[in-house]
C-alpha cells in the first residue's frame, strides 16, 4: 500500500537519500534501520508529505502522493497516525486534550463519545491516572505513551513511528514496543518503525529494510535479514548483539565511510 | 573587498527573502480567515494575552511620557509664553505619535516575543509537525487568531494610552506646573482633530498586524532547538520594533 521509489533528498550539499527503493506490505510491522543520521527519520517524513523529495515518487494505494494538493494531503493525513520521536505533545494542553484534540478537529463525535473514546485509548496505553497532567510533568517514557495514544485516537490505517524506544530505559524499551506490537495486532495497523536497535527489531519487526548511506541495502523478514549477505547489514547485526568494543566501532566506521 | 560585496549581496537577498516570507504568511492568513473552522476560544485567548494582560505596562508607559511630555512641552512653550498651549500639544503628542507607538512597541516586547518564543518552541518539539500530519493547518491554527488578536488589540490599547498619557499630561501641567485647567482643557479640545486621533488608530492597526505577522514568522521558521528559539525571539523584538519606528515615519509621511 505504501511504495517509495527511487527517492532522492538532499539537505544544501548533503545528500541525504540516494535512490530508495522500498515496499511497505499492508497490515505488517515493517522496521527501517540503520545508524544514526542516515535518513531514517527523513525518509518518514516523506511518507506522510511533512518533507518533499527532490526526485522519486511515494505512492500509497496506487497514487503518487508526492504531487498532491494541500487539500488531497488533509484527507490521506486522516488515515495517518504519527508518533514522533519526542512525543511532540502539544505543551498547553494535558494528556487528555492532546488525545481528544484530533477527535475535536476531525469528528462529529459528541463531548461523550470523545471521552469515552480517549479513556479507552488512555487505558489502552496506561496512563489513565495522568490524564490531566500537562506535557512538562510527564517522564519521557509517558510522554511517548501518551503520544501513542494520540496517534491511535483516530484510529488509523497506518502508524508511523520515529524511533519509539529511542532514549528509554531497556524496560520501558520492551515494554513500549509491546505496546506498539499489540496495538498493531489488535487493530490489524500498517506500522512503520524507525529504528536503530536490532534486538527489538528481531524479535517484533514481521519485515525490516537496512538503510545504509541513502539506500536501502536489505530488506525481507528477520530471518532473511539475519542471512544477509551485504558486508554492512552483517557487521551491523553483529556489533548489536557482540556490544561493543571501540576497536570495531571504529572498524565499522572507517568501513563504511561514516 | 571581494568578501565584503559578498557579504552586502547575502545581506540584500536574506532580507528580500525574509520579508517575501512575511508578506506570504501575512496573505496567507488573510486567505485562511474565513475558512472554516473558526478558532474562536483561540481567538479569544489570544485577544486576553495581547490585549489584557499588556494593560498594565501600557498604562504605565503611557502615563509617564504624558508626564514627560508635559514637562519638556512646558520648558519649551514658557519660552516665549506660550503655556496656554500645553493641553494640545500633550494631546497631539499622545494621540498621533506616542500612543501608536509606544503601544506597539510594549506589546512587541511582551507579545510579539512571546508569539516568536511559543511558536518557535512548537516548531523545534515538532509540535508544528504534528499538527500538520492531524491533517490542520498551523496557519490556520496558529497565526490567524495570533494576528486578528493584534490588529483589534492594538487600536483599543492605544485609545488607553491616549487617554491615559494626556491624564498623565494634565496631571504634570495643572497641578505641579500650574496652567489654569480650563485652558488645558479649552487649548485640547481647539487643537485636537477627528483625523489626528484615526490615524494614531490607522497606525496602531498596521503596528498591530506587523508585531504579530513578524513574531509568527520568526518563531515559525525557527531552527536549532533552544538557541534557535532564543534567536528568533530576539530577532522578532528586533525587527518588529525597527519596522514600527520606519513605518510609522512613512505612513506619517504619506498619509497624515
Amino acid at each position: 500500500m505504501v511504495e517509495l521509489q527511487e527517492l532522492y533528498k538532499s539537505f544544501g550539499e548533503h545528500e541525504v537519500l540516494r535512490g530508495v527503493n522500498l515496499r511497505i506490505p499492508r497490515g505488517k510491522l515493517t522496521f527501517i534501520m540503520g545508524q544514526s543520521g542516515t535518513g531514517k527519520s527523513v525518509l518518514l517524513k516523506h511518507i506522510i508529505g511533512l518533507l518533499k523529495p527532490d526526485r522519486g515518487k511515494v505512492i500509497i494505494d496506487g497514487q503518487d502522493v508526492t504531487r498532491f494538493s494541500e487539500k488531497e494531503w488533509q484527507r490521506l493525513r486522516r488515515r495517518f497516525g504519527y508518533l514522533f520521536q519526542e512525543g511532540a505533545l502539544f505543551d498547553s494542553m494535558t494528556v487528555a486534550e492532546n488525545v481528544a484534540f484530533p477527535l475535536w478537529e476531525h469528528t462529529r463525535l459528541s463531548f461523550s463519545e470523545i471521552e469515552k473514546r480517549v479513556q479507552e485509548k488512555l487505558a489502552v496505553v496506561g496512563l489513565l491516572e495522568a490524564r490531566d497532567k500537562y506535557p512538562s510533568e510527564l517522564s519521557g517514557g509517558m510522554k511517548k505513551r501518551a503520544a501513542l495514544a494520540r496517534a491511535l485516537a483516530l484510529e488509523p490505517e497506518i502508524i508511523l513511528f520515529d524511533e519509539p524506544t529511542t532514549g528509554l530505559d531497556p524496560l520501558l524499551q520492551v515494554s513500549i514496543m509491546k505496546l506498539i506490537r499489540d496495538t498493531q495486532r489488535q487493530y490489524g495497523l500498517t506500522g512503520v518503525v524507525v529504528s536503530h536497535d536490532v534486538p527489538i527489531a528481531m524479535r517484533a519487526a514481521d519485515y525490516i529494510a537496512i538503510l545504509h548511506q541513502g539506500k536501502v541495502v536489505a530488506q525481507g523478514t528477520p530471518e532473511e535479514i539475519r542471512k544477509s549477505e551485504h558486508p554492512f547489514v552483517q557487521e551491523f547485526l553483529r556489533s548489536a548483539f557482540e556490544g561493543c568494543h571501540p576497536e570495531e566501532v571504529q572498524n565499522v566506521q572507517e568501513k563504511h565511510g561514516n | 573587498m571581494l568578501s565584503f560585496i559578498q557579504y552586502l549581496g547575502r545581506l540584500g537577498v536574506n532580507f528580500v527573502a525574509e520579508a517575501g516570507g512575511m508578506a506570504l504568511l501575512f496573505l496567507t492568513s488573510l486567505a485562511y480567515t474565513f475558512r472554516p473552522p473558526y478558532r474562536v476560544r483561540l481567538f479569544f485567548k489570544q485577544m486576553e494575552f495581547v490585549g489584557v494582560n499588556s494593560l498594565l505596562v501600557v498604562i504605565l508607559t503611557a502615563l509617564f511620557s504624558g508626564m514627560v511630555i508635559a514637562f519638556q512641552s512646558y520648558r519649551a512653550l514658557s519660552k516665549f509664553g506660550g503655556e496656554s498651549l500645553l493641553g494640545g500639544l500633550v494631546a497631539l503628542s499622545m494621540v498621533r505619535e506616542l500612543g501608536p507607538v509606544l503601544t506597539s512597541l510594549m506589546v512587541t516586547a511582551r507579545a510579539g516575543s512571546a508569539m516568536a518564543a511559543e511558536l518557535g518552541t512548537m516548531r523545534v518539539t515538532e509540535q508544528i509537525d504534528a499538527l500538520e500530519v492531524m491533517a490542520i493547518n498551523p496557519v490556520h491554527y496558529l497565526v490567524v487568531p495570533r494576528l486578528w488578536a493584534a490588529v483589534l488589540m492594538v487600536p483599543l490599547l492605544t485609545v488607553i494610552a491616549d487617554v491615559v498619557g494626556i491624564g498623565g499630561g494634565y496631571l504634570v501641567g495643572v497641578l505641579l506646573l500650574k496652567v489654569d485647567a480650563g485652558i488645558f482643557i479649552k487649548k485640547m479640545q481647539d487643537m485636537v482633530e477627528w483625523i489626528d486621533i484615526s490615524s494614531g488608530l490607522y497606525k496602531a492597526l498596521v503596528f498591530g498586524a506587523l508585531l504579530s505577522i513578524i513574531g509568527c514568522y520568526k518563531g515559525y521558521n525557527a531552527t536549532g532547538g533552544a538557541e534557535g528559539v532564543g534567536r528568533a525571539t530576539t530577532e522578532a523584538v528586533v525587527i518588529a520594533s525597527v519596522s514600527i519606528l520606519v513605518g510609522d515615519y512613512i505612513m506619517t509621511s504619506l498619509l497624515f
